[in-house]
This record gives C-alpha cells, sequence and structure tokens, in this order.
C-alpha cells in the first residue's frame, strides 16, 4: 500500500516544484466538414468543433479536482484548415472566415487555444495552401485564440524554399499586423520541418490526417521537478546524473499517463498519446535552463550546453517511454527563450546567443521558440533563419521549428512582454549579413540521400 | 473499491484529527487507515479513506475539506488514490 512518504513526496512536486499536466488536447478531424459552400462549411466546422469539445474543459477541472494535479490548458486541435477549406475558399479573405469559426467556438467551450489554421507544404503549395498562408497575418490579428502552423519541409520530401521565402514574408507581415501588441500574432504562428500528427503543445498543434476522428492528446510538464531532483545529486557523475532524471521523468510521465486514460474514458474519445517534452513557463522554478544549470553550467549558453541538453533530453525520453503506452508529438526538452524564466537571464547576460540555440536545437525539440528579434529584420534574413532550422530537421530526422517574433517598433537591448504563459523576452541581436540571392532562387531543396531507405 | 486519501500538513494544534473525522462522519466517508508523522517540525497526517457511501460530488468534498483545513490553520487534500499508485508502483 502506499505510505506517506510517498504521497508527501507527489503532493511536493505538485505544490512546491510546480508539477502539472500542461494541457489536454482533444484533436478533431474536420474532413467530414469539408464543403464547396463557405457558409455552410464554417457552419459544419462550429459544428462539430462544439458538439465534440463542451465537455472539455469541466472534464479537465472535474480530473484536477479528483487527483489534486493542476491541468493547466484544455486546448483544441483541428485537421489543417488548407485542407479543408480548399474546395469553398476562392480567397484569403475566404479563409479569415473559417479562423473567426474556430476562434468563436474556443471561445464558447472555453478553450483557450485552437491550433490547426494550418498547411502542409514541405514539398509544394496548392493554390489553396498558398491562400491560406497569405490569410495568416489576417487571420492572427482578427482572433485571438486561433493557432497557425506551416510544415515546409520534410526527410522525405527536402524542403519547399518557395514556401520559407513566403513564411519569411508572412512572419513580417504578421508582426506589422500585431504591431500594437508588441507582434503578438508571431507567437501563435509556428514553422515546421517533420510536423509531427498529434502534437498536443501550441502553437504547433493540429490534427493530422493520419489521425482518427477523435483523439485525446496529453502533454505532461515537470522542469521544476527534475531541478529539484538533481539538486539531490550535486557532484555526483553521469552515471548518477541520467538515472536521477530517467526516474525523475518516470513519475512525471505517469500522472500524465493517468489524466490522459482518465480525459479519454470520461469524454468517450480514444487515447492517443502522452507527449513526454519538458516545458517550461516564465514561473520561477519552472525552467529548464535551470536544469542545465544544476547539470552544471553557469548560465546556458556557456560550452558544455549543448551535451547537457541532448542528456537531458535522452534521459527524460527513457525515463517517460516506460511510462505511457503510447508516447508521440513532440517529446523533448523545449528551450523557448521568453517562456522560460532561467533562458531569459542568460540571454540578458550575454550568455546565450541565437547561433548557440541554433546549436541547442540539434539535440532536443523543438528550435527556435518563442525568440523577440529587432523590428526591421529583413523579411529574407528570417527565411534564412528558418532554412537553417529546416535544414537541421531534415538532416537528423527529426522535428524543428521557428517561431520568432520581429518586435516591430522594437530594436537589441529592449525587451517585449507578452503577458501569461508566453512570458517576455529580451531582443536578440540577428546577423545583419544578407541571404537575399540565397533565398531568392526559388524551388526546392531534395530531400537527403539517408531519406531513400526503401 | 475506490480508495481516497487525504492529506493533512500544517503546524500541530489541539484537535485536527477531530476536526477532520467530524467532517468525514458527518459525509458517511469511511477511515481505512491513518498514520502521521512529524516532518521538519510539521504535523502531516495520512489518511486511506473510502468515499463510495457519501452522495456528495468529489469536488464539493475537496474544497470542504480545504475550508475544514482553512479554519484550523492546516492544508488539507483529498486525492484519489490512483496518481500515487500510478507515480509510486510499476
Amino acid at each position: 500500500m502506499i505510505n506517506i512518504f510517498e504521497v508527501a513526496e507527489t503532493n511536493e512536486m505538485i505544490e512546491k516544484e510546480n508539477l502539472d499536466v500542461r494541457t489536454i488536447t482533444l484533436g478533431i478531424s474536420l474532413l467530414d466538414c469539408i464543403d464547396a459552400d463557405l457558409k455552410l462549411l464554417n457552419e459544419k466546422i462550429y459544428h462539430k468543433i462544439y458538439n465534440a469539445a463542451k465537455d472539455l474543459v469541466s472534464t479537465g477541472e472535474y480530473i484536477s479536482d479528483e487527483y489534486g494535479i493542476p491541468i493547466v490548458n484544455k486546448r483544441i486541435s483541428v485537421t489543417p484548415v488548407a485542407l479543408i477549406g480548399g474546395a469553398a475558399c476562392k480567397t484569403p479573405e475566404d479563409f479569415v472566415s473559417i479562423a473567426n469559426t474556430l476562434d468563436k467556438v474556443a471561445h464558447e467551450v472555453g478553450v483557450n487555444f485552437i491550433g490547426g489554421y494550418s498547411a502542409l507544404v514541405s514539398k509544394g503549395m496548392t493554390a489553396a495552401d498558398e491562400m491560406l498562408i497569405r490569410s495568416i497575418p489576417k487571420a492572427l490579428s482578427v482572433t485571438e485564440r486561433v493557432c497557425s502552423s506551416v510544415n515546409v519541409g520534410s526527410t522525405k520530401t527536402g524542403i519547399d524554399m518557395d514556401a520559407v521565402k513566403l513564411m519569411g514574408e508572412v512572419i513580417r507581415e504578421t508582426a506589422e499586423a500585431t504591431k500594437e501588441q508588441d507582434s503578438l500574432g508571431c507567437a501563435k504562428l509556428v514553422v515546421f520541418c517533420n510536423a509531427p500528427d498529434d502534437n498536443p503543445f501550441m502553437a504547433g498543434a493540429f490534427h493530422g490526417i493520419t489521425e482518427a476522428d477523435k483523439i485525446i492528446n496529453v502533454g505532461v510538464s515537470g522542469p521544476g521537478v527534475v531541478k529539484t531532483a538533481l539538486e539531490k545529486v550535486r557532484g555526483e557523475n553521469f552515471e548518477v546524473l541520467c538515472e536521477t532524471i530517467k526516474k525523475t521523468a518516470f513519475k512525471v510521465t505517469r500522472v500524465g499517463q493517468l489524466v490522459a486514460k482518465e480525459a479519454s474514458k470520461r469524454l468517450d474519445v480514444p487515447f492517443g498519446i502522452v507527449d513526454l517534452s519538458l516545458a517550461p513557463t516564465p514561473a520561477i522554478g519552472d525552467s529548464v535552463a535551470d536544469i542545465l544549470c544544476e547539470i552544471g553550467l553557469e548560465q546556458v549558453g556557456a560550452p558544455g550546453t549543448t551535451a547537457a541538453l541532448a542528456l537531458l533530453n535522452d534521459q527524460v525520453k527513457k525515463g517517460g517511454v516506460m511510462a505511457s503506452s503510447y508516447v508521440g508529438g513532440l517529446s523533448g526538452a523545449f528551450i523557448p527563450v521568453s517562456e522560460d524564466k532561467g533562458m531569459i537571464d542568460a540571454v540578458a547576460a550575454g550568455a546565450l546567443t541565437l547561433e548557440k540555440l541554433e546549436a541547442m536545437t540539434c539535440v532536443c525539440s523543438v528550435g527556435l521558440d518563442m525568440i523577440a528579434i529587432p523590428g526591421d529584420t529583413k523579411a529574407t534574413t528570417i527565411s534564412g533563419i528558418i532554412a537553417d532550422e529546416m535544414a537541421i530537421g531534415m538532416v537528423n530526422q527529426k522535428t524543428t521549428a521557428v517561431r520568432l517574433i520581429p518586435v516591430i517598433g522594437k530594436g537589441v537591448g529592449e525587451t517585449v512582454e507578452f503577458g501569461g504563459l508566453l512570458g517576455y523576452a529580451p531582443i536578440m541581436p540577428v546577423n545583419s549579413f544578407s541571404c537575399d540571392a540565397f533565398v531568392g532562387r526559388g524551388g526546392r531543396i531534395p530531400a537527403p540521400i539517408h531519406s531513400f531507405k526503401n | 473499491m475506490k480508495k481516497t486519501i487525504i492529506t493533512v500538513v500544517g503546524k500541530d494544534t489541539v484537535g485536527i484529527i477531530a476536526r477532520v473525522c467530524t467532517y468525514l462522519a458527518e459525509n458517511q466517508i469511511n477511515i481505512l487507515d491513518i498514520s502521521q508523522t512529524i516532518v521538519q517540525d510539521y504535523f502531516n497526517m495520512m489518511m486511506i479513506v473510502d468515499t463510495n457511501q457519501t452522495d456528495k460530488d468529489f469536488g464539493i468534498i475537496v474544497r470542504e475539506l480545504e475550508q475544514v483545513g482553512e479554519s484550523i490553520g492546516v492544508i488539507i487534500k483529498c486525492q484519489k488514490e490512483e496518481i500515487f499508485n500510478q507515480m509510486h508502483r510499476i
């Protein structure tokens, strides 16, 4: 039987070390809503989502009460809207009407984000894909809870450089369209390589076409728990260090598995996956950067950072895999800058640069995440940064992503405040040499040689 | 039978167990086991209880026990047993 010390340990994790379930994300397929009539399409989308998700928030709260574990977010992901709207939408404005429908239903069922305003264009763009992408700046400026993502590359297909070029422009336009809110729209827009179909985390969540009609995916979070566990093994060797991370990750993931199974039962929706990512928040003691420091770095960005992050990421997976019957999504340590107090401090101290962050993304999920850059950064420069990150994902057969925020009207040395879980960030300098001619070539980068496995 | 774990943490004082037990008795919640210890000068109690007989919604019990705790200056939590089993048993 459970003893008092085990109970105390669990409750300590919840109360003092910020253990929580970061999100229950309900994936909903909209494929059966497709219609050539835009009005009818919007109505079908509204009703399908409303009916599927009306009990999501109350169920999450009930489970939270039963187990005494906070469930921070309840979210929805839907089939990439470029596929759903292709038949009905003739202009980017038509796509914006779908974004409005998604925003409305998100408000009504009470979820804080809805993801899937997306296009999958890793090899090429259809007319509908391009229209959706061009509608993103408007869609993100007139809605509050809609999140958008565009997959522009994969190991199997290579990188669609036309889409990469376009996304550089779209990110700038989104920043301009939301400049009154410090370009907040860009915080809800992710560019992916190898995007997973079952990611529960925003802003990159969408319900892939390989998925069932509805599915429950859960993301856990416990950087504070890992950090506290590591405090007890200071000075020990790597074997002890790795074992400690693994055991802690197991415990954290088990909570996610329990919540996922319970939500699945109560909502009568199949359980999909638990995402093993260590997701930080700007709260003190909920930082991935602090774990890296506990491993032995003075600041994140110091030599050794990439190795420390690689071992952390690997051990989290090793511990988590056994704790859940299905693991998926992004599953790795997140290193968003604005959402992690330790990362923010490292940037402010001059220890962490964009280039070091890029190196770190080679060994963890997800990529250059929540990084504020000067508002006057050129679109082609943003495209160049995207291309670099996509190449890392393509060659290493992993998911990578870019979520950059060119903050209009602000420059290096200034700080931008997004609020809530999105946090705040010092604006980081960007290499100012041009890549115009590279980005301007057009076409595709072919798939790498090791993708030909058949 | 699904078991529930009630934990009480706080500064030791007269009548903590009495207050909690009174609430449980009033709500037809049967106590299966009690253990207690002092950790870092704090009173730490764990009860394993059976909530099958009560008519009250679990969420209401959670909040009412929280209020009982507030009135005597301790923190009372009430959680289904599975979270602990999941975390500490393979």
